[in-house]
């Protein structure tokens, strides 16, 4: 028994790392082919990374690309891809800016409400593509994406002076949050940290305990990795596809928070967009794993602040670009390697033991 | 090590079974005659000159060819263009590979037509599709995995006509199967494999059937069953005037299940026969609740359950080995324990309310393993490292540790050894004796015969004969099946002038 649980260990470890050195060595070759120094690029990447500033920056920026990553997981779990966390998150927030606009209650009252509005906005936005799959069978990649796009034009139909916005100087934004309805911080130096990494935190721990230790969890990871069989085992699995493209949005509207409540307080042409594609890249590369997600968001971010930093030095920024994407593309292939290794090696274990086991017994009957 | 110290000769022009329980080390022979595993010792030789061989691809080009199990085919493709696909070289694509296929047909007299749509075939001609295919590609040595699993009778008949003539032809058939009486009655070598050994060779004209499983068993086998009836008055489950309607591709509507009746008592077996594709597999789906009637009633137990969930029915007692264990039984990539809770994550000792119980679910899984005799390492390893025969020994524990009031077992022992297959008769058996209702489904006659109290025949979405399982011959049987012959099979005459046969 150990010595399945040890192999286990050793797979689970080799995975990322051959990504990591193989996404070194492809980066390396890209920078050597634009006739730059790969080491001292990474040497400026790690010395900058680690300053204390960037690691504020990093940690800030990575609570809504983890947020991000879980409400892809999600879907992911259930083998539903749900590419419209983006158009999700950003219509969730925008409501939920409208909504926080307009209030002026207490921030016990108020904060929590402008969650709940998001959320529920983002569940609602997920579940037209769940419905659309199970009821007319389309292709969640498809309605998902178009969602995408239909958000990004409601979001442009209200976002206007005459209609949910107001204008301040060259930037349209949705009207202040009262002053209340501002986030915690946790006070570090230089800067402070967003208190919704607390929140982050809790959303992690519910997914692990949803998926690992509910029946709902059993029946959805039954759903993801074996439609037929969770039918016959008493799953419906219509009602599962839009339960667990709810749920997805439900997290995903929680991915503008921390922007809205932390540091913009209104929802404006400049409020970010992409995160729900990068959630996709680190749901991959964290393996849906809470804690790999985590990581996965960290590293994302640590490449972002790094980037910046190489075009000041001279590098290309693409060069970050070009890292997160090899880093992806060689988890997913070095994930799938090791995979496949380590299930034929379980068959062979299996036989082997087996075998040795029959042999045993055999010896034993002969000696009787 | 699943393999050791292997040898095997097989004579060329001749047609050699290898028979061995399941995990026995037949498949990873296999594997390394068509170089998809490469042995640790030992040598194979090819006509006197040893070779080594690294991939398919090596084998292919030593003639040797493998039919799968499970079929390769693409669906959508025609037959000509699946037999072409990914061997293009040697004779094109258009003229002359049709030329060819037809030529190879021909002389092994496979009847293949080349234009036909593969998802249009049945199982058999997919079957001699893929013999073709490996002809095609230049075999002179056909591995064949147990190619007999999933035809009937008349079918297998068949197969080992078009196996006689590849023999006749100077071809090497080697032959995997479990069915005794069917190597027997075609193979010239039988040689015997268990636990990773070969431990005999021998002729057909010099063993029985008996024999041979004694073999591959390693030990006697249990005599054959006392048929004691417990049918009870009892009645468990109760079909009527079930009625099931299916939507083709092109939009015409079918009957799959019509005007189907019967009643299933406390400790009663009822076995139905029929051809596959006869509405059987509909007819579990229905009772399972994965489809839902057009018509009639299922009462479990006294209450309608005719349109209720599949897991309330799994909760009001049903027990379900299904046919396909792969597509509806398992988890494969899931741990064993995981499997264990597949479809009954809502009882005990499984989950507490609406939360799982990891430690009992456990406990549990290793109970099964221990009391049904299911051979792993452990219950951490998934359920695609098991052979087939004890992932059906997992399915058939898990299944009966629920206490089910009635099992659907479809082909419980298809593609399972002697061993497992005894043993799990003795279970449905034991079960019976207190009191479970079974629905047996199985294209193995024997079986149907042997476990069933009371028979039914199945042809096209319809109960069309039934049959006393103490006087009925597999023979008789099997001329039902077809649709020669219906009503009670005791009196086909009177039976068939009232036609349904319910009595």
């Amino acid at each position: 028994m150990k010595r399945f649980d040890k192999d286990r260990l050793v797979l689970g470890i080799a995975a990322p790392l051959l990504a990591i050195v193989a996404a070194l060595i492809v980066t390396s070759l890209v920078i050597l082919s634009a006739g730059d120094d790969p080491m001292r690029a990474f040497a400026v990447m790690a010395d900058y990374g680690s300053k204390s500033d960037s690691q504020v920056w990093i940690i800030n920026k990575a609570v809504p690309y983890y947020l991000s990553a879980i409400a892809v997981a999600i879907g992911f779990r259930m083998n539903l891809f749900n590419i419209g966390v983006d158009g999700q998150y950003r219509i969730a927030a925008f409501f939920a800016a409208v909504v926080g606009g307009s209030l002026a209650l207490p921030g016990i009252i108020q904060i929590p409400l402008i969650i709940v509005v998001a959320m529920f906005v983002g569940a609602v936005w997920a579940g037209i593509a769940g419905l659309l799959k199970t009821t007319r069978g389309v292709s969640e990649v498809i309605s998902t994406i178009m969602l995408n796009a239909i958000a990004a034009s409601v979001i442009g139909y209200f976002l206007q002076p005459s209609r949910l916005a107001v204008k301040e100087e060259n930037l349209i934004h949705t009207p202040y949050l009262p002053d209340t309805s501002h986030f915690f911080e946790i006070p570090t130096t230089p800067k402070p940290v967003e208190g919704f990494i607390v929140v982050a935190v809790i959303v992690g721990v519910l997914y692990w305990f949803l998926l690992g230790r509910t029946r709902f969890g059993f029946d959805l990871r039954a759903v993801g990795q074996s439609e037929s069989a969770a039918l016959a085992s008493g799953v419906s699995v219509k009602r599962m596809v839009v339960t667990s493209m709810v749920l997805s949005g439900t997290a995903a509207g929680l991915v503008g928070m921390p922007t809205l409540l932390g540091s913009s307080y209104n929802y404006g042409t400049d409020f970010p967009a992409g995160i729900g594609f990068t959630g996709i890249a680190i749901a991959l590369l964290g393996r849906n794993h809470p804690v790999g997600m985590a990581l996965g968001a960290l590293l994302w971010g640590f490449l972002e602040r790094t980037g910046g930093q190489l075009e000041f030095e001279g590098y290309a920024q693409e060069v970050v670009g070009v890292m997160q994407g090899v880093i992806v593309l060689c988890v997913v292939i070095a994930y799938e390697i090791v995979r496949r290794y380590g299930l034929k090696s379980q068959q062979r274990k299996v036989g082997a033991q087996l075998a040795a086991q029959a042999r045993k017994t055999e010896k034993a009957e002969v000696s009787a | 090590m699943a393999n050791h110290d292997i040898d095997i000769t097989v004579r060329r022009g001749t047609v050699h079974a290898l028979v061995g329980e399941n995990g026995a080390g037949k498949s990873t022979l296999m594997k390394i005659l068509y170089g998809m595993q490469k042995p640790d010792e030992g040598t194979i030789a090819i006509a006197g000159e040893q070779v080594s061989l690294h991939s398919p691809a090596d084998a292919i080009a030593r003639g040797i060819g493998m039919v799968h199990q499970h079929f390769m085919l693409a669906d959508n493709l025609t037959v000509l263009e699946n037999v072409v696909l990914g061997a293009e070289k040697p004779y094109g694509i258009a003229g002359r590979a049709r030329a060819k296929v037809k030529e190879i047909s021909d002389a092994y007299g496979l009847n293949v037509r080349p234009d036909v749509l593969v998802e249009d075939l049945g199982v058999a001609d997919r079957q001699r599709v893929e013999i073709l295919k490996v002809l095609y590609r230049g075999a002179r040595t056909l591995i064949l995995d147990e190619p007999t699993a999933v035809l009937v009778p008349q079918e297998v008949d068949a197969l080992f006509d078009n196996l006689r003539e590849l023999k006749a032809e100077g071809l090497t058939v080697i032959f995997i199967s479990h069915k005794l009486g069917e190597v027997l009655s075609v193979a010239d070598d039988i040689t015997v494999i268990r636990r990773g050994t070969t431990v005999a060779s021998v002729v057909p004209a010099e063993t029985t059937p008996r024999q041979l499983a004694e073999l591959m068993v390693g030990s006697e086998l249990p005599s054959p069953e006392t048929r004691e009836s417990t049918v009870t008055d009892r009645p468990m489950l109760g079909v009527e005037d079930l009625k099931l309607c299916a939507t083709d591709p092109d939009g015409t509507v079918r009957e799959v299940l019509d005007d189907i009746t019967f009643t299933i008592h406390q400790g009663e077996v009822l076995g139905i026969a029929g051809v596959e594709g006869n509405g059987q597999a509909e007819l579990v789906e229905a009772i399972m609740g994965m489809r839902d009637p057009d018509g009639g009633t299922i009462v479990l137990n006294g209450a309608d359950i005719s349109h209720e969930p599949t897991r309330l029915r799994r909760e009001s007692g049903i027990g379900y080995i299904p046919e396909d264990r792969h597509r509806h039984g398992l988890l494969l990539e899931a741990p064993l324990w995981e499997n264990r809770i597949l479809g009954h994550v809502t009882e005990k000792p499984n989950s507490n309310g609406s939360l799982l119980d990891l430690k009992a679910a456990r406990a549990d899984t290793e109970r099964i393993v221990r009391d049904y005799d299911v051979r792993t390492p452990g219950i951490e390893v998934t359920a695609a490292s098991l052979s087939g025969g004890n992932q059906q020994k997992l399915i058939v524990g898990r299944e009966m540790s629920h206490d089910p009031k009635l099992l659907i077992a479809a082909h419980p022992t298809r593609g399972v050894d002697v061993g497992a297959q005894a043993q799990i008769w003795d279970q449905i058996r034991q079960a019976r004796r207190e009191g479970l209702a079974v629905l047996l489904i199985s294209a193995d006659l024997d079986e149907l015969i042997g476990l069933s109290d009371t028979l039914r025949v199945m042809y096209r979405g319809r109960l069309v004969a039934d049959a006393d399982p103490a006087t009925i011959t597999p023979e008789e049987l099997g001329s039902a099946m077809t649709g020669a012959a219906s009503g009670h099979l005791e009196h086909p005459h009177d039976a068939a002038q009232n036609g349904g046969g319910d009595r």
